[in-house]
This record gives structure tokens, C-alpha cells and sequence, in this order.
């Protein structure tokens, strides 16, 4: 690699990456991102690799292996270009006859296309109702280069806003475009970034920092990771741009030691962009140095929290400072520190490219752009989605989700991650708005968004997010640490049937107390799951209270299984998977419970076929006595 | 780590402030709470101590500050004075917050939850005799530079421990006795050091 040192050298680049030095058009994308790993797409693309060569076209089709296409749950995702053919769930053993089918002989592999409600196969991504209904600015790149190649990004426009940006345009210029465009925060608090900057830039000092904060936690959620693995100089060029305007000389980027593909691109990324002169000092020529510093996270939820990410950056214990001066003031070495999420500094270089009045054109009035969701639980189609601000929960849920698993009733959407709220049938029509949600006691967030249908209790939902809050907090302070205890004490008695009355009064008054004294913004958020489960879902409280029934079946404690002498056709399958023995009978002849045994791990449910369905969960006669800590 | 610290020595510009309907005068660097203690105004507080740095743990001090139109609710001992504020030291939001506190702490902080009129906690899961309001940890780190307490675990396992291997004998110091609020130091430091 040469380094490039004007913005003439960076265009030249980027003409020969895309004429003399164009890689094949033709090209088998392999998805390479955690979650296609973790379903085999190494032994894939190693597969694809072998099968290229044998059949004599490795020359002229690239295999290139991208970052992550977000329907992980269908993976490994494998896409023929240009023809653009998407293919879902491929085996190592599916390449030789994808090679030979599609590459060789233009013939689509039927079985591997998605199917429809209709049964109709369909060939191209964006034909799959998962991704017709999206807007992919920031995932898009994604599919179509290789993370651990700098020039794919280049030959895909990269790096062209930060040469705008430091030789057409001043750091005030910037300023106006991020502040006129109103890109709001991606990871939770939703404030005005370019309110941020301005802060920062205006502070006094010398040294000020740009941070990126990738120690995304929240369970079931990873925008954040995909991103970072599969288009890290998006972030890069981002984070540099946001220096330049600020006038910051240092960047760190905190990432979760748990997240090693992310670093590792994240790496990758940053010795490549070095070697091109795109960081260090006089970076294209143009007199601005700025260099940046890969930060492990050490493992702690409330790292993520501004101050406490500064402090762990610092090398002490990650937990907020008890300060009422703003980071972008005094932050990382008590110096003015501005500190975006992954995603909102993805968006930067597009803004830069693109102009404020073109990101402006999408979304609602306060919320503009595009929010990457984690969209998980209990609907058909499961991932990563991007979706226009604006668009509506039900729109997500049932267009791009594919609706409910099983013909299910839809109960809840839980947004925001663990200090989100849950969000009713009625409010499914809500708009994705940063206001919106909030305004109905849930957020944003950093994008978490779990699906919940009827079978989920949601007293043991919201205690699911308590138990996560209160072990993940970092207990200085006393509505937070000791609230949480309690709450997550009393959630735990109700649960197992041994709720009273005033509990629901008193976990309000703790609610109450978390928003208005915690230290930080994950104990005054932390009452939210609570307060919107209490506010639309009271009645499944009261009936765990009062009348010891979970309405959901769901809380062992007061449910039992039974097996219906009826239906019961004396296969032993609910007996094999029966780890205490507590089910017994004789083939051929319906089986039964011994109740004493039981521990109500619903195996047996499980594994009583469809057809047959004898294993009943039926409301406990006598809620058992069972210890809670 | 300067940003509260107090005024030391040289003459510091000075700023007014309301507290409880009265004029206060305060210099730049100071906290409300230091700022109302000047004046003689007792604001209640758990984990603080004049000789450490502040920690912002207990919320004991919570008072609500009017800044222009906006009202919040903030921990004295952290919150820096600033030129027209309204501080309201006793108001229903706040009383509420100390005695629910006191309440979540019984039976550690006893002497403050009995100021505060709380004489029984409705929580079934007592927290025990130590508040983990940090004076020890804290105390032993700034004024004593001996470490020999620490804080481990974080979220609702945080608890306080000895320092394996501390060289310095707990018994014999003791500065930190006095300062415990549920007793729990004096009790541990007899078991850590027989």
C-alpha cells in the first residue's frame, strides 16, 4: 500500500480499484458475520473456495466473504452476483452444486431460494419480505464488501466524505451539516449529536477526545457488532470527520472483549487506513493528525454508561462518576470528550456525502434517518432490520417480521433493551420516533426490539429485565442497587406465588424512587420495564397476587403439567424426556404425572407431538412452597 | 480531580445562591451542600465526610434545584453551586426519597433512619450491617493511602471486603470506626485480622 497524500491520490485509488484493478464482477458473497459463523459459513466460503477452483472459474469469480446481511437466523447467506441470487441456510455440501448450477450453467438452486407463505420461491434479496420493507443505508455496504479489504470499502465511495470534509469544507461547515440534519444519538438517549459536537468543540482545552462506544450489552441485541465487524471503516471515517470538526487529536474506540470479530476487523481496519495515510499525522496531506486506540471492554453492562466508559478507558473501575458536568466537557482525562454510539457515527460520512436536506427527507418530524432494530422473539422472521424513522411497529412486526410464530397472539414488543419498555397491541401503530416512545413509557434505546406473544408471562418478563439490571448495575448508589434488590425480591414472590397485596404499590414507590435519585441513567431508566408492564399489563400482576394463577402458564410455580388420558396415545417420548422420572404408564397406554416428582421443566410438553398434544399446562391445584432467595 | 475540590488558600470568586429561601454565598468551587452547611442549613447526608472527595451514593442529600425554568432533583454533595440557583432542601419529593432510602438500608444506617422518623423497613430482604456507603473504602484510599478495604462485585453483589494480603493491621488504625455506619467495619476487622 502506498499512502495517499492529497485528495487527488485518494480519487486515483479509488478510479483504479474500479477500472484497471476491478476485482470479477461475477462474485459468491459468503456472509462472514458472527452470526453465519456460528452456523458453519467458514467450512461454507472454504467449500465455495475449493469448488471455484476445481471447476476452473476461481479467475473469474471473486469469493468474497462480507460482514453481516442481518437474516442470521436463516443463515449462512450466501448471494450470486451480479445476478444477485440469495440463497438461505447453505452447507459446505451445497457448493459444488451452486457453483455448477448458477455460476456455471445460469440455473437457480430452487431449494435454496425463500419460500413464501405461497410456497413461491424468490430469487432476489430484496423480493424476500425481510428486506423489501427496509432501508439499508448503513447495512447495505455490508453485502457488498469484504471488511478486512480498506480498498472495497474505497471502491464503494469510502473515505470520499472525509476528503469533502477536509478540503471543501471548515469544521464549522460540518457542524452545520450534522446540526441542520438533527442525527440523533443511536445508542439510547436519542440527543442531538451535532448539539454534542458543538459542546465539545466549544469547550475549553486543547486535547479533547472522539470516542465510539461499541460496548453494546443489551441481550438479544447486536447492531452495533455487525457493524463494526462488517463495515468498520464506515465507523472509521465517521469518527475521523467527527475529530476534524471538533478538533479532536485522539479517538478510542470501546469494544467488548466478548465481540473478537469486531476487534479484530476493528484492528484490521485501523492498520490499513494507517498505511493509506487516512490516520496518523497529516492525514491526506491535509495538515490534520489524528489517530485512534482500540479499547477492550472488560465485560461490565454499565460500562456503556458516557462516564463510566471514560473511566474504564482511564484504567479504573468502569462505573459513573457522580458528576453534574457533562463529558463533552470534562470527560476522558477530565478533558471535553465526545462520545457517539457505533451507529450514529456510521451515518456521518453518509450525511457529509449525501447533505443534511437528503437524510432530513427521511423520517418524522424530531427523528430523522434510519434505525438499525435487532428485531427478535416470537415473530417468523428474525434479524437484523433497518428501517426508515417514521415506519410503525406493526409494520416491522408483522411486514418485515412475518408476523407471530404459530398463529399465536401477539402480546408485547419490548424496545430499547433491558431499560425498555413493553408496548401493547394498541400501541402497535406507534411511529419509530425517538419521542414516540418515549412518550409511552418506552425508548428507543440502542435498538432492541423482542417480540413477545401469549405464552410470555409478563411478570417473569419484567423480571427477566430486573434480574439482568440489578446484576448488571454497579451498586454505588442506594435506589439503584438496593430499589433493584428489592424489586427484583418482591417480582421473585410473585412469580412463585407468594405475591401480597401492596407489593404492587410498593414496587411503584421503587420505581419512582429509581427515576428520581439513581447516580446514573441505568437506574433512573431501569424502573421502565416495571412501570409498563404494571401500566398495561396489571391485571396478569393481580391474578398472580390473588389468585396464585399465571395467565400465561408460564411460571412453574404455579402451573402443572398433566397429561390428558383422552388424548394420550402411549408413545414414551414424554416418559424418555422426563429427567426425574416422574412420568409414568406403558406403551400403548395413556401415561400420567406423578406430581411429587415433577419439577416442571416442561420437557414432556416439548417433546408431545403436535398432532397429539396430551401434555396440558394447567393452573397449579396447590402452589408449591418453594424457597426464593 | 479538582472539579469540586474546596477552596483552598487564595480568594475565590464567589457566587449567590438561594437555599431554602435564603441568600447564600458560596465560592465557585463549592457544593451545595457545603454551600448550605456555611450557612448553617442542615441538609442530611450518609456517605459523605468533608475530608474525601464526594461519592454521590446514598442520596441521602437529594434537594431540588431550580435552574431558569427547569427543576431537578439533584445530590447536594455533588451538585457545584451556580450564580441564582433555587435550592429546596426539605420539599415532600425529597423527604420522601431519604426515608425510602432509610428504609431500603434498615437495618445499616439505624442512627439516620431514626432522624428521618423510619423506625421499620417493609422490605422482606434486609440489607444487614453494612450501607456499603464507601466511607471506609474511600477514607482508607485518600486520607489513610493504605487500600486495605475494597468494594467487590458489582449491582446487587457489590459487598465490602479486606484487601488479601493488606499489610497494614486494621485494628491498629481504626481511623475508619468511627466514620462506619452500620458497623459492619469494626465487626469484620476483628475476624480479618485475629
Amino acid at each position: 500500500m502506498t499512502k495517499l497524500n492529497s485528495a487527488k491520490d485518494l480519487a486515483a485509488l479509488r478510479e483504479r480499484l474500479t477500472t484497471t484493478h476491478k476485482r470479477p464482477d461475477r462474485c459468491v458473497a459468503v456472509c462472514s458475520g458472527t452470526g453465519c459463523l456460528a452456523t458453519k459459513a467458514q467450512v461454507c466460503a472454504d467449500a465455495f473456495a475449493t469448488e471455484l477452483q476445481r471447476q476452473g472459474l476461481a479467475g473469474e469469480v471473486e469469493l468474497r466473504r462480507t460482514g453481516c446481511y442481518g437474516f442470521c437466523e436463516r443463515g449462512p447467506v450466501v448471494v450470486i452476483q451480479p445476478e444477485d441470487v440469495t440463497y438461505l441456510g447453505v452447507k459446505a455440501s451445497d457448493a459444488a452444486e451452486i457453483v455448477e448450477s448458477t455460476l456455471n450453467q445460469h440455473q437457480v438452486v430452487e431449494r435454496l431460494l425463500f419460500k413464501d407463505d405461497h410456497g413461491t420461491r424468490l430469487q432476489h434479496l430484496n423480493d424476500i419480505p425481510f428486506y423489501k420493507y427496509q432501508t439499508r443505508l448503513l447495512l447495505d455496504a455490508n453485502t457488498r464488501i469484504d471488511p478486512k479489504r480498506i480498498d472495497d470499502y474505497v471502491a464503494n465511495g469510502g473515505y470520499s466524505a472525509l476528503s469533502k470534509a477536509l478540503f471543501e469544507m471548515k469544521p464549522e461547515e460540518v457542524l452545520a451539516v450534522i446540526k441542520h440534519a438533527n442525527l440523533r444519538g443511536r445508542g439510547g438517549g436519542g440527543f442531538p449529536a451535532g448539539t454534542k459536537w458543538e459542546t465539545t468543540r466549544k469547550a475549553p482545552g486543547d486535547i479533547k477526545y472522539v470516542l465510539v462506544n461499541a460496548d453494546e450489552g443489551d441481550p438479544g441485541a447486536y447492531m452495533d457488532r455487525s457493524l463494526l465487524e462488517g463495515n468498520p471503516h464506515s465507523i472509521l471515517e465517521g469518527l475521523i470527520i467527527g475529530a476534524y470538526t471538533i478538533g479532536a487529536c485522539e479517538g478510542f474506540i470501546y469494544v467488548r472483549q466478548e465481540y473478537p470479530l469486531a476487534v479484530t476487523n476493528t484492528l484490521i481496519a485501523l492498520d490499513q487506513a494507517r498505511e493509506y495515510g487516512l490516520l496518523g499525522r497529516n492525514i491526506l496531506g491535509s495538515g490534520f493528525d489524528f489517530d485512534v486506540t482500540v479499547h477492550r471492554g472488560a465485560g461490565a453492562f454499565v460500562s456503556g454508561e458516557s462516564s463510566a466508559l471514560m473511566t474504564a478507558i482511564e484504567g479504573r473501575v468502569g462505573q459513573p462518576r457522580p458528576k453534574y458536568i457533562h463529558t463533552s466537557v470534562k470527560g476522558l482525562f477530565d478533558r471535553p470528550s465526545n462520545l457517539n454510539n457505533v451507529e450514529t457515527w456510521a451515518n456521518v460520512p453518509l450525511i457529509v456525502n449525501r447533505g443534511s436536506d437528503w437524510f432530513r427527507s427521511m423520517g418524522t418530524e424530531n427523528s430523522k434517518g434510519t434505525k438499525i432494530f435487532s428485531l427478535v422473539g416470537k415473530v417468523v422472521n428474525t434479524g437484523l432490520v433497518e428501517v426508515p424513522m417514521g415506519i410503525t411497529l406493526r409494520d416491522i412486526v408483522y411486514k418485515i417480521g412475518g408476523g407471530i410464530r404459530g398463529n399465536k397472539k401477539f402480546k408485547a414488543v419490548q424496545t430499547g433493551g433491558p431499560s425498555g419498555g413493553f408496548l401493547p397491541e394498541s400501541l402497535l401503530d406507534l411511529p419509530v420516533d425517538f419521542d414516540d416512545l418515549w412518550n409511552n413509557g418506552s425508548m428507543m434505546g440502542s435498538g432492541g426490539m423482542i417480540v413477545l406473544d401469549e405464552d410470555n408471562c409478563m411478570v417473569d418478563s419484567a423480571r427477566f429485565y430486573i434480574d439482568f439490571l440489578a446484576h448488571e448495575g454497579c451498586g454505588v448508589c442506594v435506589p439503584c442497587r438496593e430499589g433493584l434488590r428489592q424489586s427484583l425480591h418482591i417480582l421473585n414472590n410473585i412469580v412463585a406465588g407468594k405475591g401480597r397485596e401492596g407489593d404492587i404499590e410498593l414496587l411503584e414507590e421503587l420505581c419512582d424512587l429509581l427515576t428520581n435519585a439513581s447516580r446514573c441513567a441505568l437506574g433512573t431508566s431501569a424502573s421502565f420495564p416495571v412501570m409498563a408492564a404494571l401500566k398495561h399489563y396489571r391485571d396478569e400482576f393481580e391474578a398472580h397476587i390473588r389468585d396464585k394463577r399465571c395467565p400465561a402458564r408460564v411460571c412453574a410455580d404455579l402451573i402443572q403439567y398433566e397429561i390428558d388420558q383422552q388424548k394420550c396415545v402411549g408413545c414414551p417420548l414424554c416418559a424418555k424426556s422426563c429427567p426425574t422420572k416422574a412420568i409414568h404408564g406403558t406403551p400403548k397406554k395413556p401415561y400420567s404425572i406423578e406430581q411429587s416428582l415433577c419439577i416442571k421443566c416442561g420437557a414432556c410438553h416439548q417433546v408431545c407431538p403436535a398432532k397429539v398434544q396430551a401434555v396440558l399446562k394447567v393452573p397449579a391445584l396447590a402452589p408449591r412452597a418453594t424457597t426464593v432467595s | 480531580m479538582s472539579d469540586h475540590g474546596f477552596a483552598k488558600g487564595e480568594a475565590m470568586k464567589q457566587v449567590t445562591l438561594t437555599i431554602d429561601g435564603r441568600q447564600v454565598e458560596a465560592p465557585t468551587t463549592a457544593t451545595v451542600l457545603q454551600a448550605a452547611k456555611s450557612a448553617g442549613i442542615y441538609i442530611p447526608a450518609l456517605c459523605h465526610d468533608e475530608r474525601i472527595k464526594p461519592f454521590g451514593a446514598c442520596r441521602v442529600c437529594m434537594v431540588e434545584v431550580t435552574k431558569g425554568k427547569r427543576t431537578r432533583l439533584v445530590a447536594s454533595c455533588c451538585y457545584p453551586v451556580e450564580e441564582g440557583i433555587v435550592v429546596k432542601t426539605d420539599t415532600e419529593k425529597v423527604k420522601k426519597i431519604r426515608k425510602l432510602v432509610a428504609e431500603l438500608l434498615w437495618p445499616a444506617a439505624l442512627p439516620l433512619a431514626l432522624e428521618l422518623g423510619v423506625t421499620s423497613s417493609r422490605f422482606s430482604a434486609p440489607r444487614g450491617e453494612c450501607s456499603l456507603c464507601g466511607l471506609c473504602v474511600r477514607y482508607c484510599d485518600e486520607v489513610k493511602k493504605q487500600n486495605a478495604v475494597y468494594f467487590e462485585g458489582r449491582g446487587i453483589d457489590r459487598e465490602l471486603a479486606f484487601v488479601p494480603g493488606v499489610k497494614v493491621d486494621c485494628r491498629a488504625c481504626r481511623e475508619c470506626f468511627d466514620l462506619c455506619t452500620g458497623g459492619w467495619i469494626m465487626n469484620e476487622a476483628s475476624k480479618a485480622f485475629e
